[in-house]
């Protein structure tokens, strides 16, 4: 890639470390960048793709010689213009940052002052480099036009909690490109918005790319989303390249093992299971709301789930998906309706429920983190629900403790181990591991997937429906993935706005006709191809015209 | 434990030495602490090392004996304070809904009334004796430890271990000691040592007022009040215990302090 003639950016043989300070040791050096280089000609795009900790956003980041929270670079050039940033002192830093090299965040909604509306903030810099106010508003009022804000001319007096999460990432890339700067930095700035609101997003911020011809890195783990977006894309593992390739060359044509793994992420595939024997949780008419509010957040919703099979419960974020969970487990007793559990009608509160009740209906968490108790070791957590629902003690806890491990695919050495010791995959295993601890017949699923890397969470999966084969338990999932519904529905449920709107088999719901609402949920979910974004684009304006 | 700071070392140091003084009174104090041995204020000589009281007994002796009950009502009531706040405290966050309002407005209501006050109010009315000065300090204490352990049990208490505990069907004297309590308890201990200073200027204090330890025993606060005619006429004896307890509230200070620099995570755990 040397032959690009005046690159705007240049990474040469990048090295970066961290201290990181162990309890009760010395501190030590870490690495978490080496050997990386890349070059960045004007008006490209390069994706950076990586699992957590691939060291993506600490390169990023270097292109404005910036380390985050005691991180360092040690080693290596960052050229930008051709001029080694990193030589060049605050002064020209502070020329450098804000003006030539801007940074589009992922949590848009933190990264906001709250007391200050947008438009001040978003040409604060702009101001800071001498550019007089008129123009810098006028460039803002053409970028938030270009963005597809709602009233560009008028949005800029609202204040960040006036608008809506994607819009105020629209406005934060608006901020990045106000100053007109020649690379832009985009960490993420899709990952915590819903399906639907990412395609918009990710529309507007390819548009804006190609108009004002900036080059950008662009960092994701999402290898579908960046395959729209990039020209180039750089495939990093432990801050390690892994793979350099064109988005064309690395969708297809993957040299890499890795990265082959990465494409083929997201197609576990299972055969759809006939609903046979009984209806182990039956939901009739549920309406549910929280106390002070004065609307339902469930509203009239049925549904029904055989033994051993799966029922999907899809939906964006505010669908009332994570309300049901909370309804069914008692958290919150429904103000109407019914719940049928294994032939019995479950009392509305938890208080009122049998410990058979209990044991029979388990619960997997979204974060495995806090879904464990730090100060108990991996032995204590699965075994407590041995000792209380069917009193074991002593070495014979100790051996079924072992099974469940096996099970699990983690094995000896870890039933002593403290839940800080394991990974976010080996966490959620183990969460796994104490929910069939009790021997249920029904697991409700939250979000398990949701905070793991996709490699991880495809083994979680796997395990799932290995799991389901050997113990013929039923689970409830909870998610806002489609891909993850592909992988392991039986039945699935799409939930908008507190209500169903859509539920059936699984081919039955994923074939037209579709009602509106899937068939947007549907479409929004990136495609592992290039070119996926514009038809869908191109698809959704035919419609709209049409109307 | 290899890098204890010169500031903690030394309230170890000094802190540990009073606590063995106190433990071993008997065997290390020169004469008992009620005896007449010289005559009224004598000045500080071989035989008595830091002279005599209002009443001719060594000071030392009574020093040491005094030490032992101040350090003892303050332990003893430190531990009654936490324990009865930091219960109510975590039931408060556990229970939430009207038993948390209760016990919240209960304990508001009580910490509207200076606890030095209420002190006095309640000891002029009851028997004055020490298991009672125990019970009445650990008590108006234990209003502190009641906000403190609610307000760290309440972010412990949204945690989805919790909420899993409860879904298995524990009870909510499980979830208090098993989930809760090993989460909450390095901000506790570290507060443990606070309130033990405040419990030593506490009874202290009452004694000084008349309504704490009764003579002929004494506590620190009670021999300031029994030698303070004697700073008219220069004579440091009402000091000497002034300073003990200035220095000992120092000293568990600093050592508190490098507790919650370990422990705190804000400060990165380390120092």
């Amino acid at each position: 890639m040397s032959e690009i003639e005046n690159p705007v950016l240049e990474i040469r043989d990048l090295k970066i470390e961290a201290t990181s300070y162990p309890p009760g040791e010395k501190p030590v050096d870490v690495t978490i960048v080496e050997g990386v280089s890349l070059t960045l000609a004007k008006g490209k795009v390069m994706g950076l793709i990586g699992e957590s900790g691939a060291g993506k956003s600490t390169i990023g980041l270097s292109s404005m010689a910036y380390g985050r929270g005691g991180v360092r670079i040690t080693a290596g050039e960052v050229l930008v213009n051709g001029t080694d940033i990193l030589k060049g002192g605050a002064g020209a830093l502070r020329r450098l940052r804000g003006k030539t090299v801007t940074y589009v965040s992922q949590s848009a909604a933190a990264s906001f002052n709250p007391a200050r509306k947008l438009m001040d903030q978003v040409i604060e810099t702009s101001l800071a480099m001498g550019v007089a106010r008129a123009e810098a508003e006028a460039r803002a009022v053409a970028l938030f036009e270009k963005l597809g804000l709602p009233s560009p001319k008028t949005i800029g007096n609202r204040y960040p909690h006036q608008v809506s999460g994607g819009q105020l990432q629209r406005v934060m890339t608006a901020m990045a490109l106000c100053p007109q700067p020649e690379l832009v930095v985009f960490d993420e700035p899709t990952t915590a918005l819903d399906v639907t609101t990412q395609i918009d997003v990710l529309a507007a911020i390819k548009e804006a790319i190609r108009d004002t011809g900036v080059a950008a890195l662009y960092i994701t783990h999402d290898l579908a989303v960046v395959a729209q977006v990039s020209d180039e894309i750089m495939v990093l593992r432990h801050g390690n390249m892994v793979e350099l390739g064109t988005a064309e060359q690395i969708i297809h044509d993957p040299r890499e093992e890795y990265t082959r793994d990465l494409v083929s992420v997201r197609q576990v595939n299972h055969a759809e299971k006939p609903a046979v024997g009984e209806a182990v949780l039956k939901i009739n008419d549920i309406s549910a709301r929280y106390s002070g509010l004065k609307f339902d957040v469930l509203k009239h919703v049925t549904l029904e789930l055989a033994a051993g099979q799966t029922l999907a419960v899809v939906g964006e974020s505010g669908s009332g998906k994570s309300t049901l969970a909370r309804v069914i487990t008692g958290l919150l007793p429904p103000n109407a309706g019914s719940i049928e559990f294994c032939g019995r009608t479950l009392s509305p509160a938890l208080k009122g429920r049998s410990k058979e009740d209990l044991r029979e209906l388990q619960m997997i968490y979204q974060m495995a983190d806090t879904a464990m108790n730090p100060r108990q070791t991996v032995a204590a957590i699965i075994g407590r629900p041995l000792e209380f629902y069917f009193g074991l003690k002593g070495a014979e806890k100790r051996k079924r403790v072992q099974e469940l491990l096996d099970e699990i695919e983690l094995g000896t050495g870890f039933a002593d181990r403290y839940p800080a010791e394991l990974s976010g995959g080996q966490k959620q295993r183990v969460c796994i591991a104490r929910a069939l601890a009790a021997k249920p017949k029904l697991i409700i699923c939250d979000e398990v997937t949701s905070a793991l890397d996709p490699l991880v969470a495809d083994g979680i999966l796997k395990l799932l429906l290995n799991l389901q084969k050997e113990e013929g338990v039923a689970y409830l999932f909870i998610t806002h993935d489609l891909a993850t519904v592909k992988a392991i529905a039986d039945k699935i449920a799409v939930m908008y706005r507190g209500a169903v709107v859509r539920d059936g088999n699984r081919d039955e719901v994923l074939s037209p006709p579709f009602d509106d609402y899937t068939d947007l949920l549907l479409s929004s979910v990136p495609e592992m191809r290039l070119g996926w974004l514009e038809e869908v684009i191109a698809h959704r304006k035919m419609e709209a015209g049409g109307e | 434990m290899s890098r204890i700071p010169l500031s903690a070392l030394i309230g170890i140091v000094v802190t540990a030495a009073y606590f063995l003084a106190a433990i071993f009174a008997d065997v290390i104090s020169p004469y008992g602490y009620a005896e007449v041995v010289g005559n009224v204020w004598d000045p500080i000589s071989a035989d008595h090392w830091l002279g005599t009281d209002s009443i001719g007994r060594d000071l030392l002796s009574r020093m040491i004996y005094g030490g032992q009950i101040t350090i003892f009502v303050a332990a003893a009531a430190t531990v009654l304070a936490f324990a009865t706040g930091a219960f109510f405290g975590f039931l408060a966050a556990v229970s939430g809904g009207w038993v948390d309002q209760t016990l919240s407005r209960l304990v508001d209501l009580l910490m509207s009334i200076p606890a030095l006050i209420l002190a006095l109010v309640i000891l002029s009315v009851l028997p004055v004796s020490i298991p009672v000065l125990i019970g009445v300090m650990g008590l108006i204490e234990s209003t502190r430890v009641f906000r403190l352990s609610r307000a760290v049990a309440v972010d412990v208490a949204v945690m989805d271990y919790v909420e899993a505990a409860r879904l298995r069907g524990e009870g909510t004297l499980w979830v208090i000691f098993r989930e809760i309590l090993p989460n909450a308890l390095s901000p506790l201990v570290a507060e443990a040592g606070l309130r033990f200073i405040f419990m030593v200027l506490f009874i202290s204090t009452l004694s000084f007022l008349g309504l704490g330890v009764q003579p002929p025993l004494a506590d620190w606060g009670g021999i300031v009040k029994e030698n303070k005619e004697g700073i008219v006429y220069g004579i440091p004896a009402a000091l000497i215990p002034a300073v003990a307890i200035a220095t000992l509230a120092i000293s568990v200070n600093l050592v508190a302090d490098w507790v919650l620099n370990r422990t705190s995570s804000l400060k990165g755990g380390r120092g």
